[in-house]
């Protein structure tokens, strides 16, 4: 919690960086071995979206995604990295392109993984046909890579969530890794409201909102496997540990994966809340789960041990 | 949306050896800048898009006081603005400026 | 023959007809309405306690559902005009005048009915000038306060949101009035007796707790890098050269900032134990760090805050405690503390104008004073000595005769030159003006005077006011720290690089800071999150303050 002094090591610093607070650019910066992230079209090609102008809304020159290669511990990876805070971290068309293109590139060399920092609130209104079909081509390119053997990582903890199609998309990686401030959800707090009410839902209500989307919750329902720190070391830490942990992907594990789910629904459709949940999992307190310090969290968790390792 | 133009003679070339850095990001209040060098050592330029209409005057001011100070010839500054107050945007460019000046590509 | 003792009759009436509501001095909650049309008498000066914090609010409700023929044309005399029901008094003809002090979220509103005549305004206070009327001429009839709890004889806690409860009580209770408490529960024993019984006629148990608003929460998420820089300005070119020990924070996120700086930059240049040691102020979570970093021996609060209690608990060396271990605040005291015991006052505000004059006032808002006047407001009635005191007094009169000089406070504006939807926080003219003209008041609503402010201090310097010699040097020093407004555009380039020769003017680079460093790496805390990890896990936000 103190400030950083200037000759300090990447590690330290990546250590002492807030994930969801970073920029897009400085999390891919930290994540990666120093120095070794090349750009592929980068904002110096100004590659924006050919729809915002339209509606007189100002452009970024990488249209809200960082995409390009770089190193992890020396071996390569692809990296795509969303900036939540350009229209919340949106899908457009070349915003959903760059990503495509990143997967189909994989897929085609078949040996390099794939980091997806994900950090969106879905499709953007503006280029909503463009943005949707977009989500549908990227789902496509992450099952295809997959196919071709490639493992594709999803880490979530920025501002934004994984909300709409990014949830989607997140439900279709080899694995997930995911911080306390980081969401899972395909509807978000407002949508849910907004159509079912406020009865239903309160959006504004933060501590629902998170131990009913947010990270702790993910981990310990097994939609995420590796529960990280908010800072970029330990989603570092995270990668490198799925890396080495996700298997092969083929129809058994998709057969195992839905029976997963289907067993999940079995046990808690009925709960009314994610404590309900939590209660009937046997953790002792579970309503103190929010509050608990991430190691402990983490051992925790560990304990309830419900990862999908042998699904997904 | 505006676009503003400005183009400075400045005193002596900035610093360093990359060709380009970017900093910020476009969002309410904030800024991205996109720094390039590409020009002649003795000149600089700056190209705005910003959603805030009728701040020209403001602008020229906040444009004429960084090339006073910084003096960063060669560098062609793109910017594209969600409408950030003054004082960020100076804030940005003096950032730009020291991020073309580091090591790197 | 003259009598002496009509107003005891008349209190003594007033209970007897609530006693036949009530049990004891119990009243239940259906009974509310009925006790007030019982107690209340047309044209009644009544105080329902609300302020920026905690509210009467079951009270509230029961006055409103009042039947009107049998009360009207109340006088309400009251801290705070902050719940709907409390306009909602005027239009349905309950109220009639209106004396307050503060009404952050029905500015709007309390606006335009001011405008539409449906609010007959007495005057708008400071707290501090608001109470001191509750003891010459605006005495309450009865007063209609909320507590934390009640014994059954009516002894009452009021729990770490004591606020203005003592004085209202001490107005109402020892000059004939009635006093009524809305309670959360009624107990075997109170924890502590903030109130004593005999001072309180009637209890109600109320429904739900009362409301509390977390008006000091300041999430550090929000911090820019533009009020790190203005912060670390405030630091080094007037917490620093003073020695400011003892001090009250304004509630913007500028001063959140320099909160959240004291245990890292303020650390690096050595000032802990010489600066921020003495505070008159509300348990503000971000002062949590400094706090837990040895920085702060001493608070005192005007009231509580949601979430801190527990923390507050645990740490009674700082704060001022019961018996019982919870806060006890005092709005009153806490506000004359801010006043006489303090060296230095520093917030932010909406609009200051070319001679300091500052205002929280818009043409369709009227927020009120609340009590940041009288933090920010020179003491006259001040004798006893401090460095700060007596060195600001030296700056701004350095002919005279050392012993006979007073000394002078510090009041420091503090602000970005643009604020929200990057309104200019530098105007030609404050709104406030053109408020009063419209409105035909005597006095147009101004927040803190321009002969009270000593220092403004902006993103790009620390202006000194007490170093000014004249009007025109004054107005330059506001105009060579308004930025790119268009007061900053207008200024005098000449004058304003003299005055920055003579120190008048500070720029970043003149108190040795690069505005690049300005980071929020540079914050003790980056979230709530790292605020409760500060607290040890004792400070427990509010829901709408939490990303976990």
């Amino acid at each position: 919690m103190i400030a950083p002094l200037k000759d300090i090591t990447p590690a330290e610093r990546a250590r002492s960086t807030s994930f969801n607070e970073a920029s897009a650019r400085t999390r891919l910066e930290l994540l990666l071995d120093a120095g070794s992230f090349v750009e592929f079209i980068g904002p110096e090609q100004r590659e924006v979206s050919p729809h915002l102008k339209i509606f007189d809304l100002p452009e970024q020159f990488d249209d809200g995604i960082v995409v390009g290669r770089g190193n992890l511990d020396g071996s390569p990876v692809f990296v795509a990295a969303q900036e939540g805070r350009f229209m919340g971290g949106a899908f457009g068309e070349v915003h959903g392109a760059k990503l495509t293109g990143l997967l189909r590139a994989a897929r085609q060399i078949g040996s390099i993984p794939v980091l997806i920092l994900f950090d969106t609130g879905g499709v953007r209104l503006q280029e909503a046909n463009a943005g949707e079909l977009a989500i549908a081509e990227i789902m496509r390119a992450v099952m295809e890579a997959r196919s071709a053997g490639v493992k594709v990582i999803g880490l979530i903890g920025g501002r934004s969530g994984c909300y709409g199609g990014g949830g989607l998309i997140a439900g279709c990686c080899s694995a997930l890794a995911v911080s306390e401030p980081g969401r899972i959800a395909v509807s978000g707090p407002e949508v849910i409201e907004t159509n079912r009410g406020v009865e239903e839902f309160d959006s504004r209500d933060r501590a629902l909102v998170w131990r009913t989307m947010g990270g702790k919750h993910r981990r310990l329902l097994g939609a995420a496997d590796v529960f990280a720190d908010d800072n970029v070391q330990d989603f570092r830490e995270a990668a490198r540990e799925l890396l080495r942990l996700v298997g092969p992907f083929s129809l058994d594990r998709l057969r195992a994966e839905q029976e997963r789910l289907a067993q999940r629904l079995r046990r808690f459709g009925a709960c009314e809340d994610a404590v309900d949940i939590w209660t009937e999992e046997g953790i002792p307190d579970a309503e103190t789960v929010p509050e608990l310090p991430a190691d402990q969290f983490v051992a925790l968790a560990n304990r309830i041990g419900r990862t999908s390792r042998d699904a997904r | 949306m505006e676009d503003l133009s400005f183009r400075h003679p400045v005193r002596s070339r900035a610093d360093g050896a990359r060709r380009s850095a970017i900093i910020g990001v476009v969002a309410s209040g904030n800024l991205e800048v996109l720094v390039e060098r590409v020009l002649p050592d003795a000149e600089c330029a700056i190209e705005i898009r910003t959603v805030a209409v009728g701040f020209g005057d403001v602008w020229s001011a906040v444009i004429g006081d960084f090339v006073e100070r910084y003096s960063p010839g060669g560098l062609k500054f793109s910017i594209n603005d969600g409408g950030a107050r003054p004082d960020t945007v100076s804030l940005r460019l003096a950032q730009a400026v020291r991020l073309i000046a580091e090591n790197g590509q | 023959m003259t009598t002496w003792e009509n107003n005891r009759s008349a209190r003594d009436a007033r209970i007897a007809a609530g006693a036949s509501l009530a049990n004891g001095k119990v009243v239940e909650t259906q009974d509310v309405t009925r006790l007030l049309e019982a107690v209340l008498r047309p044209g009644d000066r009544v105080c329902l306690e609300g302020d920026n914090q905690k509210q009467a609010d079951l009270l509230s409700r029961a006055l409103l559902a009042i039947d009107v023929s049998k009360v009207n044309d109340l006088h309400m005399v009251q801290s705070g005009v902050v719940l709907p029901e409390h306009l909602d008094l005027f239009d349905r003809g309950v109220a009639k005048r209106l004396d307050y002090a503060y009404s952050g979220p029905q500015s709007a509103r309390i606006a335009r009915m001011l405008f539409g005549g449906k609010i007959e305004l007495g005057a708008v206070h400071t707290y501090l000038e608001l109470f001191a009327r509750y003891f010459i001429d605006l005495t309450p009839n009865v007063a209609l306060i909320a507590a934390v709890s009640a014994d059954r004889d009516g002894n009452l806690y009021t729990g770490p949101n004591t606020e203005d409860t003592p004085t209202v009580v001490e107005a109402t209770a020892f000059k004939d009035g009635v006093v009524i408490a809305q309670v959360n529960e009624i107990v075997e024993t109170v924890p502590r007796v903030d109130i004593p019984a005999d001072r309180v006629h009637f209890i109600v148990r109320a429904d739900k707790p009362f409301f509390v608003e977390p008006l000091f929460t300041r999430d550090p998420a929000a911090i820019t890098e533009g009020q790190i820089l203005t912060a670390m300005l405030a630091i080094k070119g007037v917490y620093a050269p003073y020695g400011v020990q003892r001090l009250n924070h304004g509630i913007g996120f500028s001063t959140a900032a320099i909160e959240l700086l004291l245990p890292t930059f303020g650390e690096r240049l050595g000032l802990k134990g010489r600066i921020a040691t003495h505070f008159a102020l509300n348990p503000h979570p971000a002062l949590i760090p400094a706090i837990e970093s040895g920085w702060v021996r001493q608070i005192h609060s005007f009231g509580s805050e949601v979430g801190m209690d527990d923390y507050i608990r645990a740490r009674s060396d700082v704060y001022f405690t019961g018996p019982d271990g919870s806060l006890r605040s005092n709005r009153a005291f806490c506000q004359t503390a801010g006043l006489y015991a303090c060296d230095m006052f520093i917030g932010s505000t909406l609009q200051i104008d070319l001679q300091g004059n500052s205002s929280t006032v818009t043409t369709s808002r009227i927020a009120g004073f609340g009590g940041a006047p009288n933090m920010g407001a020179d003491a006259r009635g001040r004798r006893h000595p401090s460095e700060p005191w007596l060195r600001a007094g030296a700056e701004a009169d350095p002919d005279g005769s050392a012993l006979m000089r007073r000394g002078r406070k510090l009041v420091v504006q503090i602000g970005e030159t643009f604020g929200d939807k990057n309104v200019p926080l530098f105007v030609e003219k404050l709104d406030a003006i053109e408020l009063a003209e419209k409105l035909k008041l005597d006095l147009a609503p101004v927040m803190i005077y321009g002969d009270d402010v000593t220092h403004v201090v902006t993103e790009e310097g620390v202006a000194n006011l007490l170093l000014c010699r004249t009007a025109q040097e004054r107005e330059q020093a506001i105009r060579g720290v308004a930025g790119y407004t268009d007061v900053g555009r207008r200024r005098d380039h000449g004058m304003v690089s003299r005055l920055r020769e003579r120190g008048v003017i500070r720029r970043p680079e003149d108190l040795g800071i690069n505005p690049l460093d300005a980071d929020r790496s540079l914050l003790a805390a980056r979230s709530i999150k790292d605020l409760v990890r500060w607290s040890g896990g004792l400070y427990a936000p509010p829901s709408k303050f939490r990303n976990w």
